[in-house]
């Protein structure tokens, strides 16, 4: 049989893909729909904690960053409790990362503020001695591109059913409110005044104040909903 | 049918062993900054944001991935290919204008996706970094070999197969799959009329999500830097040494085993995550079988050396193979010790697992590339290898760079994921993290210098070939088996 398929390529080539695509589709397929369901009390990201996903994303803080908590003593003592599936329902992509050259961030705004995420960016050492982490100064000029975020859940909202502007626990009010671009840029500079205020850092209080919303104050509304 | 010799075309495979050595320099060359970046940090801000870790980790991984290897594999396809089925590119003025356009492409896309990479633009996928636009023209040069293969497949005048030949079919095969279903996204733009034009969502969420990518990732492994190596070696070692292939039966095995068992290893990057349990346990049950087929090769490969080891000594091309199957039987064994699950537990997360990639990818990856371009050189030019002596040192320069960086990595690995679950008496935990940082400044210190010997020995090899190419004596006919070298 071996020796006719070397002889007859396009036999060959089935054969082939039929043996490496068999165990994806055993793998894979079957979990599809179970995997992606959310647990209760997990709710879409608002358009500025996206925002700041992307920035997460665009400086490939998950080269160095976990955001996975397994299953151990040693872990959930460190980290908190132990990550369940529900949890990434709407991480697209997932961020769960390969190695952990710093530690991980799957629970990280339950143990950090504000302040200490903005000092640790503009100089890790600052309160962490001995780090090795680079300083990402670049964020603190950088303006957010909000209208990005926006196009993300909007999209996700369309394509995906995430339940934006939705009651999701039945409690008679929207969780999570997108609207109209002009009503989303209105509550994520509120929202990103409260947090360049809770850093403590003059230059990025009158940047929001200009209306523009300094990269690290994304990131940091991001990382802040990690819990 | 006896055929007077055919003339083989051998541009392309020419440019494209160009484009290896340079990729290779570069992807090595960013990859020894990162290594002295995680023992020296000041070292991050050498071009301001576009030198910092995370911004060059993924041009790294991708430009010795996509570039170096990829390149080697398709200059080594170009010149295989060929021979194998009997039949010239210049044959067909359609397949050999195609193989041109193949090499633009690639060449253009390459240098665009190390642009966008420094500029920020990534999916965050491991080793699936490049976003839609670039994706699709990854699908278009993916296409582009595909007929490039079929189309010297139906002009050729050996009927059957070489092995060779089924593993370069399978990496085209493997990895248009595996590429296509991950990188599947929605370009936001397209959706809403408004934001970044080149941003795109996952198709999938959260666990589906990184099931779907390491599904890929783990595969890409398999389809870029291991089913083509081995379509390599399965040439190259039998040329170079002037011996048939040990035994038929043990590559159909090693093939057929690998093909099917593969793909399921991918649950191994998972274990205690969660994705269901019985994919993990399935990860890693079929990762500890994947040891049968790969010692295939590599056994059969060995074993090909029978009754001619004293070539070991006289040929630094041989050394290279035989290194290279023997790092690949070390990492095929490695790898499975770490998929399973109480050594995963401790393993992952740590630097262990850069070290057994790179164990692979130096050694039997790289090593088989650098021996697959020096083997071809003096078909390439019609010249002798320029220095034999400079061949043999860049080989026990790089062997002892591999060495220092695998064994710096199992120390660093280890040390950490024992410091991580590490209690006091009382059952509190031992260290804070930062104690299992500082703790690892030797080992990344040896680490980097591994890999600097490694990348030194890079440019032995560029100096070596380019004077191969100019400078090197004639030789008046393609030499059949061991390549000439100079003394």
């Amino acid at each position: 049989m071996f020796g006719w398929l070397e002889k007859n390529p396009f036999f060959f080539a089935v054969g082939v893909f039929v043996v490496i695509a068999f165990a994806g589709l055993i793998e894979i397929v079957p979990d599809f729909a179970q995997a992606s369901r959310p647990v209760v009390g997990t709710k879409p990201y608002s358009v500025l904690e996206l925002a700041g996903r992307q920035v997460y994303i665009k400086d490939s803080c998950n080269a160095c960053h976990s955001q996975l908590i397994r299953p151990f003593k040693s872990e959930t003592d460190r980290y908190g409790m132990y990550s369940l599936s529900g949890e990434y329902a709407y991480d697209r992509p997932f961020l769960w990362g390969s190695k952990r050259t710093g530690p991980d961030l799957h629970r990280v705004g339950n143990y950090r503020t504000s302040d200490w995420h903005a000092n640790h960016m503009w100089d890790p050492t600052s309160v962490v001695p001995g780090s090795i982490m680079p300083a990402y100064k670049h964020m603190f000029t950088n303006v957010t591109d909000l209208e990005t975020a926006y196009a993300e859940a909007l999209t996700v909202k369309k394509v995906f059913n995430v339940p934006y502007d939705t009651d999701i626990d039945g409690d008679g009010k929207i969780d999570v409110p997108l609207g109209s671009y002009e009503e989303a840029k209105e509550r994520a500079l509120k929202y990103a005044m409260k947090i360049a205020q809770e850093t403590k850092r003059e230059d990025l209080v009158n940047m929001v104040k200009e209306g523009k919303i300094p990269e690290i104050v994304a990131l940091i509304a991001y990382l802040n909903r990690l819990k | 049918m006896q055929n007077p010799a055919i003339e083989y075309d051998y541009t392309v495979a020419k440019w494209f062993s160009y484009l290896a050595i340079l990729f290779g320099i570069l992807g090595m060359g960013v990859g020894v900054l990162i290594a002295f970046q995680l023992a020296f940090p000041e070292l991050n801000y050498i071009f301001g944001q576009y030198s910092l870790f995370s911004r060059l980790r993924p041009i790294h991984t991708n430009v010795v991935a996509y570039g170096f290897t990829l390149s080697g594999i398709w200059a080594t396809w170009y010149y295989i290919g060929q021979r194998v089925l009997k039949v010239s590119l210049k044959e067909s003025p359609f397949l050999n204008g195609l193989a041109k356009v193949h090499f633009w492409l690639y060449f253009i896309t390459a240098l665009l996706a190390v642009v966008s990479l420094l500029f920020r633009v990534t999916t965050s996928k491991e080793y699936a970094q490049f976003e839609w636009p670039l994706d699709i023209l990854v699908v278009i040069i993916w296409v582009i070999w595909g007929i490039g293969i079929f189309g010297l497949i139906g002009l050729r005048r050996e009927k059957t197969l070489y092995i060779s030949m089924w593993y370069f079919i399978a990496t085209f095969l493997g990895v248009a799959m595996l590429y296509l279903f991950n990188n599947m996204a929605v370009p936001t733009y397209l959706v809403t009329g408004m934001g970044d034009p080149l941003h795109s969502v996952s198709m999938y969420a959260g666990s589906n999500d990184a099931l779907v990518q390491w599904w890929f990732g783990h595969n890409a492994v398999a389809f870029v830097f291991t089913v083509p190596i081995i379509a390599m070696i399965y040439y190259f070692l039998p040329k170079e040494s002037g011996q048939p292939v040990y035994s038929y039966k043990l590559s159909l095995l090693s093939f057929w085993g690998l093909m099917f068992v593969y793909l399921w290893a991918g649950g191994h990057h998972l274990i205690y995550s969660t994705v269901p349990d019985w994919m993990q346990t399935m990860g890693s049950i079929f990762s500890v079988i994947l040891i049968l087929p790969s010692w295939g090769s590599a056994l059969n490969m060995l074993l090909t050396m029978k009754g001619e080891w004293g070539q070991l000594k006289d040929s630094p091309l041989i050394k290279f193979m035989v290194l290279a199957s023997t790092f690949y039987m070390l990492s095929t064994l490695e790898g499975p010790i770490q998929s399973i699950k109480s050594v995963n537990a401790l393993a992952h997360f740590t630097d262990w697992i850069p070290g057994h990639v790179h164990d692979g990818t130096l050694g039997w990856v790289g090593f088989m590339i650098i021996a697959a371009i020096m083997h071809m050189a003096p078909r390439f030019f019609k010249r002798e290898i320029y220095s034999k002596k400079l061949l043999e040192a860049q080989f026990w320069l790089q062997t002892t760079g591999i060495v220092l960086y695998f064994s710096s990595m199992w120390i660093a690995g280890i040390t950490q994921g024992m410091m991580w679950r590490a209690v006091d008496q009382y059952g509190n935990l031992a260290y804070s993290f930062i104690d299992t940082v500082t703790v690892l400044h030797p080992y990344y210190t040896l680490r980097a210098i591994g890999g600097l010997m490694y990348f030194i020995g890079l440019f032995m090899w560029a100096y070596n070939f380019y004077k191969t190419m100019t400078a090197a004596r004639q030789i008046e006919k393609e030499p059949q088996f061991a390549s000439p070298m100079a003394a």
